[in-house]
This record gives C-alpha cells, sequence and structure tokens, in this order.
C-alpha cells in the first residue's frame, strides 16, 4: 500500500464536474504512476481538456479527490500554488507572454515563485532553450517566432519550473501541418527522458510512439484504458472502434 | 511568357499621377453644387473676418507701454497687458521676491514630466527622481527651513499651483485608479462592492461638486481643532475623481487580457500580485496610453476649476491679475496668453499619446 502511493503521481477518484448543468466530468478515475506517459483522446466536448485542467486547478471539480504527488487539491490558495509549481502546462493556443522576451519568459517562474537568483534563471534557461533546439530565439519576443518555435519555448517555459509532471493540452492542435513534427520531437524527447506526461493530443503516431497507455474518453466518462498495442488493434468498446474509424481513415 | 509577366512585378510603383490645381479644386471644393456654396460662403467669411483679426491682432495692437491710456486709444489688442501683469498672472499671490522659486518649481515639474515621456528612463531611479522632485518642490514652495522664507499655502498661485495639483492628481490618481480597477474585477464581494460603489458615485457627479463636497463640506464632518490644507483638500478631490475615470479605462485595459495569459501565469504557480505585476498589468497598461494620455489631459485642464473654490490657479491669477481697473478692459488678451500656455501643454501631451498609439500599431511585438 505505501509503495503503490510512493509511485502515484496523479490519482483522481469518483471525480464530478459540472458547467452549470452540464455535467461535462462522470465519476473520473485514473491513477498515473511516476514516470509513465498517458495520452488522452476522444472526440471534441469529450472532457479530456477539462480533465486535466482540473489537475492545476484551471479548473475546480466539484466532487471527489485529486491528489498530486501525494498532496490533495483544497481551496487553500497556497496548496494550490505550490501544486502548480509542480505541474508544468502547455496550452494549445501557447500563451507566451507577449510583452516579455523569449527569454524573461522562461524564467519569470523560477525567479518569482522559487525565488532563483537571476543570474542561475538565466543559464537554466539557456540550457533549455539548447534543448529545444531554439537557443538563438532567447533575446526575440514571442510575436516574432513561428507556432512551433513559440510551442518549444512554452514547453521549456514549463519545464523551467522542473516540474514533475507535465500536462499537454492539444499541444499541436493550433499548429500548421509542417510545424507539428518539430514539437512532437520534442516531446519525444522528453519522454524518452523519463518525464511523467499527461497529453492530450489526436496525433495518433505520438501516442502509438511513446504513450504507456491511451485513455479514450466521451461524454465525460473514461470509456477505455488501454496499452497502444491494444487500443489500436483490439479496442473493447464499440465507441473506441468508432472514434477510432473516423480519426483513421484518412 | 514569363518575361513580361515577371517584368509586371518587378515594377514597384504605380505610376505618378499628375493633378493640376484646377483640376484639384474641380474635385475637392467645386464638385457639386452644394459644396460650391459652401465654398464660396467660406471664402467670403475669411474675406472678412482674417483682415480686420490681423489688424486688431498684429497692426492696430499695442505690444509694450505702461501707461493703459495709451491703449485706449489704440484701435487694436492690448499685448501691453501682458508684460505688466505676467507675474501675477504666472505666481499669481505668491510673495513678489520669491518668483524665482515657483520658477524652478515650473522648470523641475515641466523637465521631469518631459524626460518620464521617454520610455528608456523608465526604470525605478525616475520614481526615485521624482520623489525627491517631490521634496524640493514643497521644500521651495513652503520654505522656513534651509534659509527660505515661509510662505504659507493660502499664498500659493499661477502656474506653479496648477503644475502641482496636475501632477499630485495623476501621481496620486493612477496607483488608485489601477487598485479600483483590480478591485472592480475581485471575487471578493466587500473589495467589489466598495469599488464599484466609489467608482459609480465619482462618476456619477460633476467635477465642481467633488471640489465643493471636499473644500466645504468635508471640514464640517472633521473635529473643529483639526484643519486640513485647502490646496491638499482640493487635491485629494482631483485625485478621487481622476482615479474614477481612469479606473474604467483600466478596466477596459484588463478586459482584452486573454484569459490564457492568466491560465499560463496560474499554472507557473505566481501568485495573484506577481501575475498582477508582471503579467497582467503591463499588457493592460500599453493597451490603455491612448485614452489614459486622454484623461491625463483632462486633469490638467480640469486644474482650472479650483478656482471657482478660491485658489489662484493659472485661471484664477488671470482672473486677479485683470480686476485691476486700469487693466480691466484687456482681460481677453491675457486671456489668450492662458490659452496658449494651456494649449502648449495640451497639445504636446496629445502629440506625445499620439507617438506612442503609432508605436504600438507597429505590430504587436512590442
Amino acid at each position: 500500500m505505501a509503495e503503490n502511493q510512493n509511485d502515484t503521481m496523479v490519482k483522481l477518484e469518483n471525480v464530478n464536474k459540472w458547467f452549470d448543468d452540464f455535467h461535462v466530468l462522470k465519476d473520473i478515475n485514473l491513477t498515473v504512476k511516476k514516470g509513465e506517459r498517458i495520452v488522452v483522446c476522444g472526440p471534441s466536448g469529450s472532457g479530456k481538456s477539462t480533465m486535466i485542467r482540473c489537475i492545476n486547478r484551471l479548473e475546480v471539480h466539484q466532487q471527489g479527490h485529486i491528489s498530486v504527488d501525494g498532496t490533495e487539491l483544497t481551496d487553500d490558495m497556497r496548496n494550490i500554488e505550490q501544486i502548480r509549481s509542480a505541474v508544468g502546462m502547455v496550452f494549445q493556443s501557447f500563451n507566451l507572454f507577449p510583452h516579455l522576451t523569449v527569454l524573461d519568459n522562461l524564467t519569470l517562474g523560477p525567479i518569482y515563485v522559487q525565488k532563483l537568483p537571476e543570474h542561475d534563471a538565466n543559464k537554466r534557461a539557456m540550457a533549455l532553450l539548447e534543448r529545444v533546439k531554439i537557443p538563438e530565439q532567447a533575446l526575440k519576443f514571442p510575436g516574432q517566432l513561428s507556432g512551433g518555435q513559440q510551442q518549444r519555448v512554452a514547453i521549456a517555459r514549463s519545464l523551467m519550473m522542473q516540474p514533475n509532471i507535465m500536462l499537454f493540452d492539444e499541444p499541436t492542435s493550433a499548429l500548421d501541418p509542417e510545424m507539428i513534427n518539430e514539437v512532437l520531437d520534442v516531446m519525444v524527447e522528453l519522454a524518452k527522458e523519463g518525464m511523467t506526461m499527461l497529453v492530450v493530443t489526436h496525433e495518433m503516431g505520438f501516442a502509438k510512439e511513446v504513450a504507456d497507455r491511451i485513455v479514450f474518453m466521451d461524454e465525460g466518462e473514461i470509456v477505455e484504458v488501454a496499452a497502444p498495442d491494444t487500443f489500436f488493434n483490439n479496442p473493447e468498446s464499440d465507441r473506441t472502434q468508432l472514434f477510432l474509424s473516423q480519426i483513421l481513415t484518412h | 511568357m514569363a518575361t513580361p509577366a515577371q517584368s509586371g512585378l518587378t515594377r514597384e510603383r504605380p505610376p505618378i499621377l499628375k493633378i493640376s490645381v484646377i483640376d484639384w479644386l474641380r474635385a475637392n471644393l467645386f464638385n457639386s453644387i452644394h459644396n460650391s456654396i459652401l465654398t464660396i460662403l467660406c471664402l467670403l467669411a475669411l474675406v472678412f473676418i482674417v483682415p480686420d483679426a490681423l489688424r486688431w491682432t498684429f497692426i492696430d495692437s499695442i505690444w509694450y507701454t505702461e501707461d493703459s491710456n495709451v491703449c485706449r486709444a489704440a484701435a487694436g489688442a492690448c499685448w501691453a497687458v501682458i508684460p505688466e501683469k505676467y507675474r501675477l498672472i504666472l505666481f499669481g499671490t505668491f510673495p513678489y521676491d520669491e518668483h524665482w522659486r515657483g520658477l524652478i518649481v515650473i522648470l523641475i515639474i515641466v523637465g521631469l514630466t518631459i524626460i518620464s515621456a521617454f520610455e528608456r528612463f523608465w526604470s525605478i531611479h525616475l520614481f526615485t527622481t521624482w520623489i525627491i522632485a517631490f521634496v524640493i518642490v514643497l521644500w521651495l514652495m513652503l520654505g522656513g527651513s534651509f534659509g527660505l522664507k515661509t510662505i504659507s499655502t493660502n499664498r500659493w498661485g499661477g502656474l506653479p499651483l496648477t503644475l502641482i495639483l496636475f501632477v499630485g492628481t495623476v501621481v496620486g490618481g493612477l496607483p488608485m485608479a489601477i487598485f479600483l480597477a483590480l478591485g472592480r474585477r475581485s471575487e471578493l464581494p466587500v473589495i467589489k462592492a466598495v469599488c464599484v460603489a466609489t467608482i459609480e458615485i465619482i462618476r456619477g457627479v460633476p467635477l465642481i461638486t467633488v471640489l465643493f463636497m471636499f473644500s466645504l463640506m468635508f471640514p464640517l464632518f472633521m473635529p473643529a481643532d483639526i484643519t486640513v490644507d485647502k490646496i491638499l483638500r482640493a487635491q485629494v478631490g482631483m485625485i478621487i475623481f481622476f482615479a474614477a475615470y481612469g479606473a474604467e479605462v483600466i478596466r477596459g485595459g484588463l478586459q482584452a487580457i486573454p484569459r490564457g495569459q492568466y491560465e499560463a501565469a496560474d499554472s507557473l504557480g505566481l501568485s495573484y500580485w506577481k501575475k498582477t505585476h508582471k503579467i497582467i498589468m503591463p499588457q493592460a497598461l500599453r493597451i490603455v496610453i491612448p485614452p489614459l494620455v486622454n484623461d491625463i489631459i483632462r486633469a490638467f485642464k480640469n486644474t482650472t476649476f479650483v478656482s471657482i473654490i478660491g485658489l489662484f490657479d493659472l485661471l484664477g491669477a488671470t482672473k486677479a491679475a485683470t480686476e485691476d481697473p486700469k487693466w480691466q478692459n484687456y482681460a481677453m488678451e491675457a486671456y489668450a496668453f492662458i490659452f496658449i500656455i494651456y494649449f502648449i501643454f495640451c497639445f504636446s501631451m496629445s502629440k506625445y499619446s499620439e507617438s506612442v498609439e503609432r508605436k504600438l500599431s507597429e505590430g504587436r511585438n512590442y
């Protein structure tokens, strides 16, 4: 039991959420182990984004329990800020800070949340920009970069906080097709380094390559959780089969 | 096949159209019967007005005399009232021998304001400089130490008073506007209610009412032995009035910030104040610089209202200066003089706002 607790990164228990009277998450149960890569897919409106946004409390769930690295999410703002700083999040629309340079975008979190000296933050930032292969853009503003570059900066910005887990909310959906791969490459590399990842995406190639498990959601429920092999070749539920047939026809 | 198409592409400019003056007149001033009539009427009006105006202003006018009877004999403007009264206009009832102190105050405030307009000087040092300047200005105006004669605030007047009230309004009002705007969007009901009430009540009454409230009613509510200086009371009233309008302008900027910016800041674990200070406010304020400068210009002109509650700002001092029976017929010329002063200040601020706007519209790259 105690051992189990220790290698659990995120645990959702009977999580329910409503937007007004729309029941958007229904009895969600999901455990993400340390180092595990989980891809969440499903039709739009199925609650996948809402689910991962509950994990760092960008959305508030009304029933059930969510714990991150052993700490349960409560209304206490300190608790929330502490969990947020340990959970990295990458958004569909990048959400870089347009008035700050790439470098300042990266160092802001460590300097003001972790109280890291500016010099160390800059060093950490340059190392990460090297890793996402755009060190030469450090002094540019986000508006001067391509979509793919912006998303890589956003990934680097999350990594700056040295998070225990990374949440990706459709990271490639807003990108032009030729830029999707440069972002996926960074994510694959991150996965290889052992980062715990929870990724909402429609990139099934990526799912096949890196996912330990694939979660399929529909109408606010987790319909099926399976290893990629089983998921793509032998899906259990009809809904999964229908979804796969729709997205894999082209 | 490809060559002519390519040469067509490489031509960079459209051919220059040559338009003669007559064509231009026909196209712009005489392109319809209505426009032709209007053009002729305007020309006639100019012919009647301009020569007389020029004659009054420049030809028949008296530029300098110490004897107001000379003016009485002349048909044109009596500009002589300005050299005669300019010190009273510029410094009001400030003791005559101490006018140099007022002059230094004017130079400090105008100089620092110009420096503050340049983005490259925006730093904590500028802020410190303003605080030091504030102390020096107070020392120059009040005196009483380091060898300066004490001057009571009820002798303050003229341009120094106008500038002090203006800078005080903006410096005190902007932070208050920011907090009111943030408070209005607060999720805490009490804070929100207080901010909404303050903004709506102040915006719902004219400035003159606010000034009367602070200068006449406020002392009634205070214990008899506590008196707050009249200028300070007016200043507080003007600050609150400016803040109420500024808050609504800033709120507009806050609403223009996409939700993703808040979420990105939240997901880093930034606290509310850090998020507001580093992410949200810088972007919101940049958006609202043009309307905010508009409010600032208005604040400058609104300083004239204090002449109604008996302070001798630039307008009040001019009114007082032209009450001299020898010169009272030439108030118009004196007002023309301060018209130019107000115009220089307001027009420069307006031009500044324009240049900021132009800079911001050059792409959203900041």
